[in-house]
């Protein structure tokens, strides 16, 4: 800690920050554009400029900008010196001279930083009298609009977009006061983590697109906190609605998790969590009754009843299907109405070993699973067998900080300050690593990798287990291998702090048990390496914590009715097992809030409540519990699962919950309850203090204003009153604070993180012994590996219309040899046989391809498909 | 398509930088040595063989004034407009120039041969007014030198 006098007052800060991130720690407001807390201080925009004094007889003293400036013990600065608030004001004159002060008809109006910075340093009066310069807007692609002529030249949206994200498609360009920041030509932005310059940029220069389709301004829209549900991440995000319609999703900070970025699906993958037409009233989801089987039309308030009817007695045939996209409290629901004998845990069988191995692996193995800021903060990382960019985004934005982090810590040394981002990368050049990427095909961070390998899943297995051994004896050596990257068993002991990444998407346990080997061992020689394990789905955690029956057993067992919880089975099995399994159940029942193959084989579906429509918990990939809360005020029939399910119990004459914490009562587990605080004392508002139109909303029903819809399950009120400051992280609807209207305001709160973990370490440490056989190709059969889209293969984002447009058609990926073998070549198609059914895919040529391995498209149809597995493909 | 001699001039550079990024600058003088201007062809010709992305590479050839990313005339004139050379009269140099060329700063003669663009210093202020066509360096301007300087450059 360092003591800085301030404006003749005495603080307490962090030694190690600049003193613009140490006044705004203070909640004392010193205007800023360039300097970003996650990438820290150029100096670019002069625009934090305080007086600094030499000591207490210095009154003289001499301008510096705060955020070049570090917060060492003794430093005396004034904000409100006269000098330097003319300083400031000059600097935003300037920076205001091309400004096209459009803000009535700019979508960032409300919420601008540059509006707020204006306004704090006092800038009223243009002088400028010459024309503005002018410049030509691109199209970015489905997600970003792009309006130059707002740009202040502060270098955010490069230095995130190139320097940070890694992205070459998108520059500056030109020089002196004709400055462009875009792409070389038109064309869809390629990086994964575009979406995040709608909140880099201080102004409106990178605005939401689809937020444009509906708009509303900030201080209009009703906020909730909410948990991503698009992958098993858990990023944490604020999602926002007006009217009963979903409008956008923007970034909530939660430093162990997401810190201040999204991926481009989380972000943008939102609009089909609630169906959205011109008249809400026409597509309004009700009980749904299959035609198929006879069944009459039942209306919203009686499908508790035509459920029961049906059902007969709650008890004995009943079986329920979980799900591993529902909270914690609809899968525990579940389990409670049909018992623990009866519930199956609603993954694929294959999932369910493997995320079952993992949580062996996490729960008694001596390694952490690691949480996002973990990655980004070591210093080697192996990769086995994850395509990361598309099975988890958002990690692979952290992989990327984390090949920065041996040469930092060399920088640090030489007593560069880290947060001086461009004395760091001055310094850093292209030194990156040490990241080894081995995986069956190339992947999208492959470019800052120090060496990548391509094998079939049982040879990166191999792999593993062999590098494990080279790092201690005791774990199991794999006989005949050679090792493909010679120095990286050194490189991973040479780190502190080592990470191992894996996870489900090759299907492959002895990938797994690898990555266990090679974590293990480096703990065994005093490393503190963590595990990274990726799973698919937002609660996929949660549902294996659960536990339940495997979904194979579901589909053998004596039942009458089914009840399916939130998922698709066709995508978890082979259809000939499903069509099955659901003629052969007299009763099934889907809660839903999707249309799928399941829904339209039930005979009865309840509509479900989407992540914005409800208040719940899931378990992101490191067993962090986190809450979700609904943004979307209740709309009959729809209801969150766990209350239909409570609704069925009462029904059957037991005790349902009126309230999430109820649920979260009987679940017992203290550490998912304290995820978040219950609904207790002083509600907190989920709309901005400015929101409009209250009094007049619904005047065409009532002129009298309608109370705020109750909202049993949170602290939260669907109103504007309550009281918020003090909010803690997991509770933060939004960010504003006085005079900090835009994103930046989040500096203002509290930034502890939040969410509970579930899952620590334990003391055993017996190295998984078993050596898989090489990999060997067939002849005529490939071993089809899933290929992982980031638009696309997740189901609950894939209807999103942005994202529709981002998604590719799905292809059956071959090395070029075998291609000309079958007689194919790129655009042409393949088919083969599964499950008694004729599938064909387009070809498309993946060189790098190991020898007897293909790649298949993980989305829609090829779900069920069981991959990976053989297949013999012929021309089509 | 870049020429062969083009192409091992690049590789050429491209042994002097530790990185083939570093040598993009040399790279684009050589394209612009032989003809004359950096087109979206060659720029992306360039790029390809430095392995750079078209951004990357158009942010460095947009940055500097002396690439230039549209056709210019057979000659460029660099035009000073210093303080020294505004002292002395370079407005009086350019008007004259509009004159002889009917082209503005910027613009090329009708005819193809000259394109007159300012130059912010050519670090001749002793003998201000100055200008610079191609690779002469001229000093003490007037706009009779003007014509003569046309009349040879043409």
């Amino acid at each position: 800690m360092a003591r800085v006098v301030i404006d003749g007052k005495s603080y307490e800060v962090d030694g190690r920050r600049n003193l613009l991130h140490a006044c705004l720690s203070l909640k004392l407001d010193l205007p800023y554009f360039c300097w970003h807390p996650a990438m820290g201080s150029v100096g670019a925009c002069r625009q934090c400029a305080v007086k600094q004094f030499k000591d207490d007889r210095d009154t003289a003293g001499r301008l510096v900008m705060a955020c070049m400036t570090p917060a060492a013990d003794g430093t005396r600065i004034s904000i409100d010196d006269p000098e330097a608030k003319a300083f400031r004001a000059s600097v935003i004159e300037w920076l205001m001279l091309n400004h096209p002060h459009d803000c009535p008809v700019c979508d960032e109006g409300g919420e601008c930083h540059l509006q707020d910075m204006t306004v704090m340093t006092g800038h009223v009066v243009r002088r400028n009298r010459f024309p503005k310069r002018t410049y030509h807007n691109q199209d970015l692609g489905p997600f970003l609009t792009h309006e130059m002529n707002r740009c202040i030249q502060c270098y955010r949206c490069v230095r995130f977009y190139r320097d940070y994200a890694g992205g070459r498609d998108f520059d500056v360009f030109g020089a002196h006061d004709q400055v462009y920041f875009g792409r070389a030509e038109d064309g869809v932005l390629e990086s994964e983590f575009s979406g995040n310059l709608v909140e880099v940029c201080p102004t409106g220069v990178f605005t939401d697109k689809t937020l444009a389709r509906h708009y509303t301004r900030k201080w209009d829209l009703q906020w909730a906190p909410s948990i991503c549900a698009h992958c098993g991440l858990g990023c944490n995000t604020s999602v926002a609605e007006r009217g009963g319609m979903l409008r956008r999703v923007m970034n909530r900070v939660n430093p162990e998790v997401n810190g201040h970025f999204l991926c481009d699906r989380g972000r943008f993958g939102y609009e089909r969590a609630q169906r959205v037409t011109e008249d809400p009233e026409k597509e309004k989801r009700t009980p749904e009754d299959s035609e198929k089987k006879g069944l009459s039309e039942s209306s919203g308030s009686s499908g508790v009843k035509r459920f029961s009817e049906f059902s007969g007695s709650l008890c004995g045939l009943l079986i329920g299907i979980g799900s591993p996209r529902a909270s914690m409290e609809s899968n525990f629901a579940l389990q409670t109405l049909v018992g623990k004998d009866h519930f199956y845990s609603g993954l694929s069988d294959l999932d369910a070993s493997l995320v079952s191995l993992i949580l062996d692996i996490l729960r008694n193995g001596p390694a952490r699973a690691a949480s996002l800021q973990d990655v980004e903060n070591a210093d080697a990382v192996f990769i086995l067998g994850e395509d990361v960019t598309n099975t988890a985004p958002r990690l692979a934005l952290s992989l990327r900080q984390s090949v920065r982090q041996k040469a930092l810590e060399r920088i640090g040394k030489g007593g560069i300050p880290l947060w001086h981002d461009a004395a760091v990368r001055e310094a850093m050049q292209d030194e990156h690593g040490p990241l080894f990427i081995a995986t069956p095909y190339a992947t999208r961070l492959d470019d800052v990798a120090t060496a990548v390998w391509r094998a079939a899943p049982d040879d990166l297995a191999r792999l593993g287990l062999a590098v494990a051994h080279e790092i201690d004896a005791e774990a199991p050596a794999v006989s005949g291998f050679r090792m493909p990257m010679n120095s990286m068993a050194d490189a991973l002991r040479d780190a502190r702090r080592p990470i191992v990444v894996c996870g489900t998407s090759c299907g492959s346990v002895p990938l797994i048990q690898a990555a266990a080997n090679v974590a293990w061992a480096l703990r065994r020689q005093g490393r503190a390496a963590d595990l990274c394990f990726t799973v698919p789905e937002c609660n996929t955690m949660g549902a294996a914590l659960l536990g339940g029956g495997r979904l194979g057993a579901a589909f053998e067992a004596e039942a009458d009715t089914v009840i399916i919880l939130e998922n698709d089975l066709y995508g978890r099995a082979g259809a000939a097992q499903v069509d099955g399994f659901l003629g052969r159940v007299k009763h099934v029942v889907v809660l839903d809030h999707l249309r799928t193959r399941t829904t339209s084989k039930a005979h009865l579906v309840l509509p479900a409540a989407t992540f914005a429509e409800s208040s719940g918990t899931t378990v992101n990939n490191e067993g962090r519990a986190q809450r979700f809360f609904q943004v979307l005020p209740s709309r009959e029939p729809v209801m969150a699962s766990w209350r239909w399910i409570s609704e069925m119990l009462v029904a059957a004459g037991r005790t349902g919950w009126a309230s999430l914490d109820e649920v979260l009562a009987a679940m017992g587990d203290a550490r998912i309850r304290a995820a978040a605080p219950p609904a207790a004392g002083q509600r907190i508002p989920r709309r901005p203090p400015r929101y409009s139109g209250r009094t007049a909303m619904a005047a065409h029903v009532s002129v009298h204003e309608a109370p705020p819809p109750p909202d049993p399950d949170s602290p939260l009120a669907f109103s504007m009153e309550g009281f918020s400051p003090e909010a803690p992280p997991p509770l933060t609807p939004f960010f504003w604070w006085p005079g900090w209207n835009s994103i930046q305001a989040a500096h203002k709160f509290a930034d502890g993180p939040s969410g509970v973990r579930l899952i620590e370490p334990g003391q055993r440490g017996a190295f998984f012994r078993e050596v898989p056989a090489p990999f060997t190709p067939r002849r005529g059969e490939w071993w089809v590996v899933p290929v992982h889209h980031i638009f696309g293969t997740e189901e609950q984002s894939a209807m999103a219309p942005a994202i529709v447009k981002r998604s590719v058609e799905p292809t059956l990926a071959l090395r070029p040899e075998d291609a000309s073998d079958l007689g194919v070549s790129t655009g042409g198609a393949v088919q083969c046989m599964l499950d008694e059914r004729t599938y064909r895919f387009r070809v498309q040529l993946r060189p790098e391809l190991p020898v007897g391995v293909a790649g298949l498209s993980l989305m829609g149809a090829t779900k069920g498909v069981g991959l990976p597995c053989w297949m013999a493909l012929r021309r089509a | 398509m870049l020429t062969t001699q083009e192409r091992s001039a690049i590789e050429e550079e491209r042994e002097h930088y530790p990185t083939a990024r570093a040598a993009c600058v040399e790279a684009l003088k050589v394209v612009q040595r032989t003809r004359g201007w950096i087109s979206d062809e060659a720029l992306r010709d360039v790029a390809d063989l430095l392995k750079m992305t078209l951004d990357e590479l158009d942010g460095v050839a947009t940055f500097y004034n002396l690439i230039y990313r549209r056709p210019v005339g057979r000659r460029v004139m660099l035009l000073c407009d210093s303080v020294s050379c505004w002292i002395m009269g370079c407005d009086g140099l350019k008007e004259h120039l509009k004159m002889r060329l009917g082209a503005d700063l910027g613009q090329t003669s009708a005819d193809g041969r000259f394109t007159v663009l300012p130059a912010a210093c050519l670090g001749a202020c002793d003998h201000a007014p100055a200008l610079m066509l191609d690779e002469t360096l001229y000093g003490d301007v007037t706009p009779q030198e003007v014509d003569r300087i046309l009349q040879e450059g043409s």
